[in-house]
């Protein structure tokens, strides 16, 4: 046996594993190899994809409003997705450097890398000047389910606009976790990223495994994609957290994809081409003359507004308390809380953890207070947001707007191209109709 | 809505509300824009784990997306006793005979054997990870750790990491070993200055 020596090699050795065996000297002449680790691989490859979203997107804005060709969308798209999605493994995206900008703007020792902040900014500015192009043909959680939609079926509005709420639930539970250093939600609940995953051409010396070690993402995968059959694109409408950022910015977006090449002739044919109902009918009904009831209901949603958000903070701040759960230190704290006590006898790895460090307990339990602390005050915004967000939509239901035309939703339209075709004025520009289109 | 800025360029109320849109929307874009820049770094960040938080659960062994393992063990020389009896190598209970070189497969603790051992002189054997065969177990970590200097530790290999914007052993991990660290310093080596 060696002989036990004391340790003085190593300036900071740590509390398990110190030097018990001194380095031997040795006669025979033999030299310590170097420790060698691999190097970062090259970060070309973030370039070379930052630069690909910029020429996609240019390139699908160009599509949708110059050229307007749904068949060449269609091909940018499944690009975008081979090489965005399979190629790429779906990571990073623009959905998910949400969390990450959160970070960077809360916690100042996180540098948030370039590439996420390319993937953030830059579709929001697309969509600022064009609408949701980005949405059309670059992302490619959503050419996925655009071209898995085969069989879609009208949902019906009062669902959809209900449903749609959600995705701004989601973004401010996400913004909240992110914040708190809890957890990144919408990368540990991407449903499609098993399945860019399961093609193994990923990086070039990486094979990837279709789950790494969970099942469920993958059957939520293919949950979403056979729901996706026959509900064009339910996570895009319904919970996108970067698709909710991009309705708003698209509502004001200083161009936008038209229905109709030229001036709309309402000859209806439009009508149900939308996949996603986001085509709006001219209006026809003309407000009543007395405008009593609507103006009674508008003033009382309003007096419900400061009522909504009151109930959004309480209920969030009586959620904050179970979400605190999330961040590891609060799992941890709770569980040395319970040994401690004698609650719980003996130790598991997330309490061990705890104890190899030696820190006093009492550490623990006023970090994991002021995590608690973080998410009472989060969860009560997260509550808020809700209950403005719901606020928002009463009152927008109840505002009355004329429209003389068929129109895209703005917000809810996602410059597929779908309805090009359908115009017979749009057929008669391509020449692809005989005849003149008539008015009715 | 109006149809198109050309066939209708009165200043409606509804007008209005998009060019106030547009322009609050721009401001806040490129607000948001300019922090990040100011936060940002060309090179960001990379995963990696503390060896002194590591308690060798297993988990990264079977948590990555990548098969095998994005982790794998790294041996410090520096730190090593160069023991004949590595605590590391030999399955419990294994009592070497002198001169053996490579024992029989059963008496490894290495599921893989990754762990190459060869003599250098009197009692004193070099220890070396074969990384491709390694698959980040963390058994052998325990055994030098319980032991003898704890001279080998888990990390994630940064030429086989795809750096996962949320990383699946993170989420998976009960000691919270694993941290973002600048991708200019992508280490956390024990014995090493970093």
């Amino acid at each position: 046996m060696p002989i036990l020596v004391a340790l003085f090699l190593m300036p900071a050795a740590s509390a398990l594993g110190a030097e018990r065996f001194a380095l031997p000297k040795f006669k025979s002449g033999y030299e310590l190899p170097p420790l060698e680790v691999p190097p970062a691989a090259s970060d070309a490859l973030e370039y070379l994809d930052v630069a690909a979203l910029a020429a996609a997107l240019a390139l699908a804005s160009y599509l949708a409003l110059r050229a307007r060709s749904r068949r060449a969308l269609w091909v940018l798209m499944a690009a975008s997705l081979v090489y965005f999605g399979f190629y790429r493994g779906g990571c990073i995206c623009s959905i998910g450097a949400i969390q990450n900008v959160v970070l960077a703007l809360l916690d100042n020792g996180y540098a948030i890398p370039f590439t996420a902040v390319a993937f953030f900014v830059i579709p929001l500015a697309v969509t600022l000047l064009f609408g949701r192009t980005f949405c059309a043909a670059v992302c490619p959680l959503g050419a996925l389910q655009d071209i898995v939609a085969v069989r879609p079926v009208r949902v019906p509005a009062w669902l959809d606009h209900g449903l749609g709420l959600l995705a701004y639930v989601y973004l401010g539970a996400a913004v909240l976790f992110a914040a708190t250093g809890a957890a990144f939600l919408i990368c540990e609940y991407d449903p499609f990223v098993a399945i860019f995953r399961l093609v193994p051409f990923t990086r070039p010396n990486a094979m990837m495994e279709a789950f790494g070690g969970s099942m469920g993402m993958l059957i939520l995968g293919a949950g979403f994609v056979l729901v996706g059959l026959f509900i064009a694109r339910p996570y895009c409408r319904w919970l996108c957290p970067y698709g909710a950022m991009l309705r708003l910015l698209s509502r004001a977006s200083k161009w936008h994809v038209t229905i109709t090449p030229d001036e709309c002739v309402h000859c209806t044919l439009c009508e149900d081409s939308c996949p996603l109902g986001a085509i709006q009918k001219p209006t026809t009904d003309l407000p009543r003359p007395d405008r009593l009831i609507d103006r009674r209901r508008l003033a009382l949603l309003l007096i419900l507004v400061p009522l909504l958000l009151a109930g959004g903070g309480c209920f969030g701040r009586y959620l904050g308390e179970p979400f605190s759960r999330v961040h590891f230190t609060v799992q941890q704290a709770e569980r040395v809380r319970l040994e401690e006590t004698g609650q719980i006898t003996g130790t598991d790895d997330i309490s061990d953890a705890f104890y190899k460090t030696q820190r006093p307990r009492e550490e623990l339990y006023a970090e994991a207070g002021a995590i608690r602390g973080r998410f009472d005050i989060g969860g009560t915004l997260l509550g808020v947001w809700v209950g403005l967000v719901v606020a928002v939509k009463l009152i927008h239901l109840s505002v009355y707007r004329t429209r003389t035309d068929y129109e895209p939703d703005r917000a809810t339209c996602l410059s597929c191209g779908r309805c090009f075709k359908y115009c017979p004025v749009e057929r008669k520009r391509l020449k692809t109709l005989k005849g003149e289109p008539t008015t009715p | 809505m109006p149809t198109d800025n050309t066939t209708n360029n009165k200043t409606t109320r509804r007008n209005l509300f998009r060019k106030g849109g547009l322009a609050a929307g721009a401001a806040v874009v490129t607000g948001t824009a300019a922090t990040l820049a100011a936060k940002g770094r060309s090179d960001g960040t990379v995963w990696q784990i503390d060896p002194e938080k590591c308690i060798q659960c297993g988990n990264c062994a079977t948590y990555c997306v990548l098969d095998p393992s994005a982790v794998t063990c790294v041996h410090a020389l520096k730190l090593c006793g160069y023991c004949d009896l590595c605590f590391a190598y030999f399955s419990p209970g294994f009592e070497p005979e002198a001169g053996i070189e490579a024992p029989a497969v059963e008496s490894q603790l290495c599921p893989t054997e990754a762990i190459k051992r060869r003599w250098i002189e009197g009692p004193h054997y070099e220890y070396t990870i074969d990384e491709e065969l390694c698959i980040g177990c963390g058994k052998c970590i325990k055994g030098c750790n319980n032991f003898g200097n704890g001279s080998l530790f888990l990390q994630v290999m940064h030429d086989r990491c795809v750096n996962c914007n949320e990383c699946s052993i993170a989420e998976a991990c009960p000691s919270d070993a694993f941290q973002r660290v600048p991708a200019n310093h992508p280490y956390l080596l024990k014995g090493e200055d970093h």
